[in-house]
C-alpha cells in the first residue's frame, strides 16, 4: 500500500486538488503519512525578498502558503510533515523524491505560472519521467 | 584560526566545477548587458565592460555575499547620464571612484541596518522604475528604424524567450545575439550596429588617475552623482544579496558586501570602467547555473575579459536590435509584476508610495529621487495613520475619567486637546494614559495645556496610568507641575 506519501505543493488549485486525493489514499491506507514538499524557485524568492524583506517575515508567509493544505490533512486526521526546498522546482522535486523512500509521488498536472510552463515546459511531466517511485498526476 | 581558513577554502573551492560552468556562462550573459548599458550611460562600450570585468573580480575577493554577481548595471548607468553628457568622460571615472569611496564609509559605519527603514512598497517601485527606464531607453534606438530593425528585434525576442524550451545548457540571450549578428552580417542589412556606438579595443584595461582638475569644483560636480550613485548601488546590491542568502538559503556579510562594492568600485574607476553594483537577473543566472562560490563570481570576470580580447573585432558587428531584444527581457524580468497583480489586495496608502517612486522615478531619471519621494511619503502616511488618537469618557461617582488610547506627539496633540470638555460641572477629573504613549515636547505641552486649561476652571486633575517613559518624559518637560503654572499667552 502507499504508506510513505509525497505531496508537492505549490499553492495552486490543481495542486490543492492533489492534496485532497493524497489525503483520500492516505486516510484509507494504515499508518501512512504525507510529506508536503514546497519548492521556492528563484522568482519567488525575489518576489518574497521584495516585498516582505525581514527573513522572519518571509518565513511566517510561506508556512501560511502550506497551511490550506495542512489543515486540510489535519481535518482528515492524516500525519503530516512539510519540507520547504530551494531552487527550481523539477529539480528539486526530483531530488528530493528520489533521495527518499517514498512510496507514492502525487503533484497537480499544472501549476501556479501557466507563462512559464508554456515556456520551460511542466513540472508534472519532469517528475513522472524522472521520479523512481511510482508517481500520481491529478487532473 | 584553523576554521577561518577552513571558511575561506569552502567559499572559493567548495563547489570547483559548478562555480566554474556557472561563471562561464555568467560571462556570456554579461556581454550584452554591459554593452547596453554603456550605451545608457552614453559611454563606449568598453567602459561598462571593463568595468564589468573590473567589478566582477574584485568583489569575487572583498564581497559579502559568495556567488552574487556585480558588474555595470542598468540602475547605475541611468544615473550618469547627464553627467557624462555635460562633462564627460573623466568626470565619471572620478565620480565612480568617489562613490567606491562612499560605499566603503557606508560599509565601515554599518549603515546598511539602516536598509530596514526603507518601506517595501519604495522598493518595489525603485525596481519597477528601473525597469520602464530600461524599457524606455531602448525606444531611442527605433527613432527612423526599418521593418529590418523590427524585425530582429522581434526575432531575438523569440529567440529569448522560447530556446530554453530546447535547451537551457547555453544562456538564450547569446544564442539570440549570435544569430541575429550573422544574419545581419550575411544579409548585409546595414542595421545600426555597436561599432556605430562607439569603439571597442581588443586591449587589457590600464591604470589611470582620471584627468581632473583636483579641486572644490570639480568635487561639487561629481559628488551629487557620486552620492545617488553610492545609495542606489548598495540599494540594489543589498536587496540581490537577500535574494541570493533566500535562494541559496544562506547568510551572508551585509556590511562586508558594502565594503567590497565600494573597493570594486574605486578599482573600476581607476581602470576607466564606469561604477556598479550587484545584479539581480545574473546573480539568479549564476546559482541557477550552478554557482556558489566566490570562484563563480572570479570566472565570471576573468572569462569576460578573455571574451573581450578574442571578440572585440566581432562586438562591434553586432546589430543594436539584438541588444535592444536583451534589454526589453532584462526589463520584463526586471519588472515586478505580482506588485501589478496584487494592486487590489495591498493596502491604497502602500500602492500609492509605490507609484509614487516609480513615477517620480520615471519622470526625473533619477532612482535616488524616487526613492527619496517615497520614502518621505510613506513617512507622512505612517504619521497620519497613527496619529489618531481616541478618548472616551465616563463618570463614575462625582468624578469624570477620560481614558486616552493611541500616541501623544506632535501629529495627534490638536485632536487630543480638541477631545476634552473644559467647561464641564465635574470638578475632580482623572485622565488615564494606561493605552497611550507620549512622544516628545509637543505631547507633554498638549497635557499641560489641558491641564492648566482645567485648572483655570476650579477643575482638580490627576494623570493616571502614565508609563514609566512616558512619566519621565513629563518629570522633565511639564510645566503644570511646577508652583504657580500657568497657560501662556495663547
Amino acid at each position: 500500500m502507499f504508506k510513505n506519501i509525497m505531496l508537492a505543493y505549490d499553492g495552486s488549485k490543481h495542486a490543492l486538488r492533489a492534496a485532497e486525493k493524497a489525503a483520500f489514499l492516505a486516510e484509507n491506507t494504515e499508518g501512512a503519512s504525507i510529506t508536503i514538499v514546497y519548492v521556492v524557485d528563484s522568482a519567488t524568492s525575489k518576489e518574497d525578498v521584495l516585498h516582505f524583506a525581514s527573513k522572519e517575515v518571509i518565513n511566517e508567509t510561506r508556512r501560511k502558503r502550506l497551511k490550506t493544505v495542512e489543515d486540510l490533512l489535519e481535518e482528515k486526521g492524516v500525519s503530516y510533515k512539510h519540507e520547504i526546498l530551494h531552487g527550481e522546482a523539477p529539480e528539486q522535486i526530483v531530488g528530493f523524491a528520489n533521495s527518499q523512500e517514498f512510496d507514492l509521488v502525487v503533484v497537480g498536472s499544472r501549476g501556479l505560472n501557466g507563462l512559464q510552463e508554456m515556456v520551460l515546459g511542466s513540472v508534472s511531466h519532469k517528475v513522472a519521467k524522472r521520479v523512481k517511485s511510482p508517481v500520481m498526476i491529478i487532473k | 584560526m584553523s576554521s577561518k581558513v577552513n571558511l575561506i577554502k569552502e567559499e572559493w573551492f567548495g563547489n570547483v566545477r559548478g562555480d566554474v560552468l556557472a561563471g562561464i556562462v555568467v560571462a556570456l550573459a554579461l556581454i550584452p548587458e554591459a554593452i547596453a548599458f554603456s550605451i545608457i550611460a552614453g559611454v563606449d562600450p568598453m567602459v561598462g565592460l571593463y568595468a564589468s570585468f573590473c567589478i566582477a573580480v574584485v568583489i569575487a575577493f572583498v564581497g559579502g555575499r559568495p556567488g552574487m554577481i556585480s558588474a555595470a548595471t542598468g540602475a547605475m548607468a541611468l544615473l550618469m547620464v547627464t553627467l557624462v553628457a555635460d562633462h564627460g568622460l573623466q568626470y565619471l571615472f572620478a565620480a565612480t571612484i568617489l562613490t567606491g569611496v562612499l560605499q566603503i564609509l557606508f560599509g565601515v559605519l554599518k549603515l546598511s541596518r539602516f536598509m530596514k527603514f526603507i518601506p517595501r512598497s519604495v522598493m518595489i517601485g525603485f525596481v519597477n522604475a528601473l525597469a520602464i527606464l530600461i524599457f524606455m531607453a531602448q525606444l531611442d534606438q527605433f527613432i527612423d528604424a526599418t521593418w529590418v530593425m523590427y524585425t530582429m528585434v522581434a526575432g531575438a525576442l523569440a529567440i529569448i524567450y522560447l530556446l530554453p524550451r530546447v535547451t537551457k545548457a547555453v544562456p538564450s540571450p547569446l544564442v539570440a545575439i549570435v544569430v541575429i549578428t550573422v544574419i545581419a552580417i550575411m544579409t548585409n542589412s546595414g542595421v545600426k550596429t555597436v561599432g556605430d556606438m562607439g569603439a571597442i579595443t581588443s586591449a587589457l584595461p590600464a591604470f589611470f588617475i582620471p584627468n581632473v582638475p583636483l579641486n572644490l569644483e570639480t568635487l561639487q560636480i561629481i559628488f551629487p552623482y557620486a552620492l545617488a550613485l553610492s545609495i542606489v548601488g548598495l540599494l540594489e546590491s543589498l536587496l540581490t544579496a537577500n535574494i541570493v542568502d533566500d535562494m541559496t538559503d544562506t547568510a551572508s556579510d551585509k556590511n562586508k558586501e558594502s565594503r567590497g562594492q565600494g573597493i570594486a568600485n574605486i578599482i573600476a574607476g581607476c581602470f576607466g570602467g564606469m561604477a556598479g553594483c550587484a545584479m539581480i537577473g545574473q546573480s539568479v543566472i549564476n546559482v541557477k547555473s550552478g554557482g556558489r562560490g566566490r570562484l563563480s563570481t572570479l570566472v565570471a570576470g576573468v572569462f569576460l575579459l578573455f571574451l573581450i580580447l578574442v571578440l572585440g573585432n566581432i562586438v562591434v558587428q553586432i546589430p543594436m536590435a539584438a541588444l535592444v531584444g536583451v534589454m526589453i527581457m532584462v526589463s520584463i524580468g526586471t519588472f515586478d509584476w505580482s506588485s501589478v497583480k496584487g494592486l487590489a489586495k495591498t493596502p491604497v496608502t502602500d500602492s500609492i508610495v509605490m507609484v509614487t517612486t516609480t513615477l517620480t522615478t520615471v519622470i526625473t531619471h533619477d532612482l535616488s529621487k524616487g526613492v527619496f519621494a517615497g520614502i518621505i511619503l510613506s513617512a507622512i502616511f505612517f504619521v497620519a495613520k497613527i496619529s489618531k488618537v481616541h478618548v472616551t469618557s465616563r463618570i463614575e461617582g462625582d468624578q469624570k475619567i477620560y481614558s486616552v488610547t493611541g500616541q501623544v506627539f506632535f501629529a495627534s496633540v490638536d485632536e487630543l486637546i480638541a477631545a476634552f470638555d473644559y467647561n464641564d460641572e465635574h470638578k475632580e477629573v482623572v485622565i488615564d494614559f494606561t493605552q497611550a504613549q507620549i512622544w516628545d515636547d509637543s505631547g507633554v505641552a498638549a497635557l499641560d495645556k489641558i491641564v492648566l486649561k482645567l485648572r483655570a476652571n476650579d477643575v482638580h486633575v490627576r494623570l493616571t496610568g502614565l508609563n514609566p517613559p512616558s512619566s519621565k518624559l513629563i518629570d522633565r518637560l511639564a510645566v503644570h507641575r511646577k508652583p504657580g503654572a500657568k497657560l501662556s499667552g495663547h
